[in-house]
């Protein structure tokens, strides 16, 4: 455009009499104003509070001194406490188990409930209600079900004369039966991103492969879902962040037992940090928690992004 | 492969809509038909009908003598083009054009050539391997009617496929879309609501209004001999003049009278006209621009449009009436002046208030 403006004579006169306009995009320090409210909060929440982590987590601290310099001291720490250990290998365990099932069983219900009827519209509500429920009432939920002997799932199982799996007593059960709970309470966010991605697809693309004699199958794994890629991603992305952080159900379903083998991350900085008071310590478990879930979200965006995505 | 398709007593509703009305029409192999109409008139939903992307309510769509209203689209054997061209964002142009093919077991060699053929046809083997995305408007629209042509089908569909392009690339494409018709020799259905893609492209146009069907025809009986007073204002840009007239029936042919006295004597039979109220219609290159005094009427000059070979004229009658006359590229005439218009009785049509219209003997 420039190029061609150039080379017409009238054009540059055109050029040369808008000269004088100031460029309305040039930069202007009272823009500064518009973004100063959220600054001074991102600043303030977000910035300080990450660069004291890193701060803190370099210093042995408790709530009453801080100030001796330890370097790698708690990070070394970390690397030989076995519990630390465990609730790394605990967390990825989980975060396993619930994030493909989030997304696989979100966008199963979304692809199920993208229709105009009324049916859809109140099972759309229904699956997305538990969304809002606090943690606390979802793990009471589901330590009613979970209870032996009289809890919902016993009960049905007692019908056809069977024991009931104990999820929350049995070791290799109960990151099982918090994962359950979880994916019932997480499930509406996933299906409600893919259902606006459903409904983001133009209906003439599928009126072209009815044309071009596109079964189902094939109008789904070649229309719909490379339609919806970005959005699994963003999906998948959303979920390891979300998941990494597992706290509450842990905590309230199981306190991080049988022997430790429900305690996330997040739950072993709470002992350190805020049981013990080692905050240092804590700190610096919380940086490792941070580089995971940085770590794990990128490694899903640039895989993704590297097969090429031009749509 | 070619095919003629039969239209038979076709209703549509949407709820309690009716968007077409027992609808008929018999389109012969290799013809390029136009559905032209104003938006709304259920063009495109006739054309979707045939595609089998709307359900047929009642009556029967037959192609080659065979019924296909049960059939689903892809069982049809035609292709469509969208107006939105409905590519596939994700796929490279020779996987939207392959996608088709490969779904009913084309053999891989035959798709290829067959998209190699195409691509050279339309001059876009160098597209081939890129993505919708980075590809300019017309190059899309390309590619969507490579995707129809691969499939070979008995008959193309095009849902107003040039509204999207700009205005150059409009005539180009309109233009290489008749020497299309012209090589492949398949039946065509082009639905637009754009009268001079109909003119230049249609062997018949089918002028649809209000859920019906106003007129088949030639573009050039569609445009010299309308059969309806809404084919003669949709046809021809500027659009028909129309005066409200009372006819004076004694001679052979009728006489038709303006309100401010002005008179025009037309070509049209006095004995197949009856009473009751009329609209004298004429186009504007049948309005010749003579000087004051002369002619069947005089008026003041409104509005010029000088369009370069011939000057648009709006003149305003004695009663406040205004007429488009056409005079040369290079007319003298300026706003505010004083003319004379000759209606030529010839060209002159008269339609009754239902909007029936009654022409000229044919010479």
């Amino acid at each position: 455009m420039a190029d061609r403006l150039a080379m017409s004579p009238t054009a540059t006169l055109a050029v040369g009499v808008r000269a004088p306009t100031a460029d309305i995009y040039a930069p202007q320090w009272r823009n500064v104003i518009f973004v100063a409210p959220f600054l001074f909060f991102f600043t303030t929440l977000l910035l300080f509070p990450l660069l004291w982590g890193m701060w803190l987590s370099f210093h042995k601290a408790d709530t009453f001194s801080s100030g001796n310099f330890v370097g790698l001291g708690n990070y070394a720490r970390l690397y030989h406490d076995k519990v630390f250990l465990q609730s790394i290998w605990n967390t990825f365990y989980f975060v396993l188990l619930t994030v493909p099932t989030l997304a696989l069983i979100g966008l199963f219900l979304a692809l199920c409930l993208n229709r105009r009827t009324r049916t859809a519209a109140v099972l759309r509500t229904l699956f997305f209600s538990s969304s809002v429920l606090s943690v606390t009432i979802v793990t009471l939920i589901w330590r009613i079900v979970f209870i032996p002997n009289v809890g919902l799932l016993s009960t049905i199982y007692g019908w056809f004369g069977a024991t009931a799996p104990a999820f929350i007593s049995d070791p290799s059960l109960a990151m099982v039966g918090i994962a359950i709970a979880t994916i019932w309470w997480c499930i509406g966010l996933p299906m409600m991103l893919f259902l606006s991605a459903l409904q983001q697809i133009p209906q003439d693309i599928y009126e072209a492969a009815a044309l071009d004699n596109a079964n189902r199958w094939q109008t789904l794994r070649s229309i719909t879902l490379p339609s919806i890629k970005r959005t699994f991603i963003l999906v998948i992305i959303i979920q390891i962040v979300l998941q990494f952080q597992l706290f509450g159900q842990a905590w309230l379903m199981t306190r991080g037992g049988p022997n430790n083998l429900t305690k996330p991350i997040v739950l072993y900085i709470y002992d350190t940090a805020f049981r013990r008071w080692d905050l240092g310590l804590g700190a610096a478990a919380s940086e490792i928690l941070f580089i995971l879930i940085l770590v794990a979200a990128m490694a899903q965006y640039l895989v993704t992004r590297s097969r090429g995505d031009q749509a | 492969m070619t095919a003629d398709i039969e239209i038979r007593n076709v209703s549509k509703q949407f709820g309690a809509m009716t968007v077409l009305d027992h609808l008929s029409l018999s389109i012969r192999a290799r013809e390029f038909i136009v559905f032209l109409g104003p938006s709304g008139c259920g063009k495109s939903t006739l054309l979707r009908m045939i595609a089998g992307l709307e359900a047929v309510d009642s009556g029967e769509i037959a192609i080659n003598n065979e019924r296909i209203d049960h059939l689903p689209p892809g069982k049809r054997g035609i292709a469509m083009v969208f107006q939105s061209y409905a590519l596939y964002p994700h796929m490279t142009v020779r996987d939207n054009m392959a996608f088709g093919l490969a779904n009913i077991g084309v053999p891989g060699k035959v798709i290829e050539a067959r998209i190699n053929e195409a691509a050279r046809m339309l001059e876009m083997p160098h597209l081939l391997d890129r993505k919708p995305g980075q590809l300019s408007g017309g190059q899309r629209q390309r590619v969507a009617i490579g995707r129809a042509i691969v499939k070979e089908p008995k008959a193309f569909l095009f849902d107003e496929p040039l509204s999207n392009l700009d205005a150059a690339l409009r005539t180009r494409t309109r233009i290489e879309l008749a020497q299309l018709h012209q090589r492949l020799q398949s039946t065509m259905i082009f639905v637009t609501h754009d009268q001079v893609e109909a003119m230049t492209l249609a062997d018949r146009i089918v002028v649809m209004n209000n859920r019906k069907i106003d007129q088949i025809g030639t573009p050039m009986e569609i445009y010299e001999r309308p059969a309806t007073k809404f084919v003669a204002g949709f046809v021809g840009a500027p659009a028909m003049n129309f005066v409200d007239a009372t006819l004076d029936r004694y001679g052979k042919n009728a006489t038709a009278r303006f309100a401010d006295g002005v008179s025009v004597q037309t070509e049209i039979a006095s004995s197949q006209l009856t009473d009751g109220k009329y609209t004298f219609g004429i186009r504007s290159e049948d309005v010749r621009i003579v000087a004051a005094g002369q002619g069947n009427a005089g008026g003041v000059v409104d509005v010029l449009e000088r369009l370069g070979e011939r000057t648009l004229i709006y003149a305003r009658l004695g009663d406040g009436q205004q007429i488009v006359g056409s005079d040369a590229g290079n007319s003298r005439v300026a706003v505010g002046d004083r003319i004379g218009l000759a209606f030529d009785g010839q060209k002159s049509h008269l339609f009754n208030e239902t909007g029936r219209a009654w022409h000229a003997r044919e010479a």
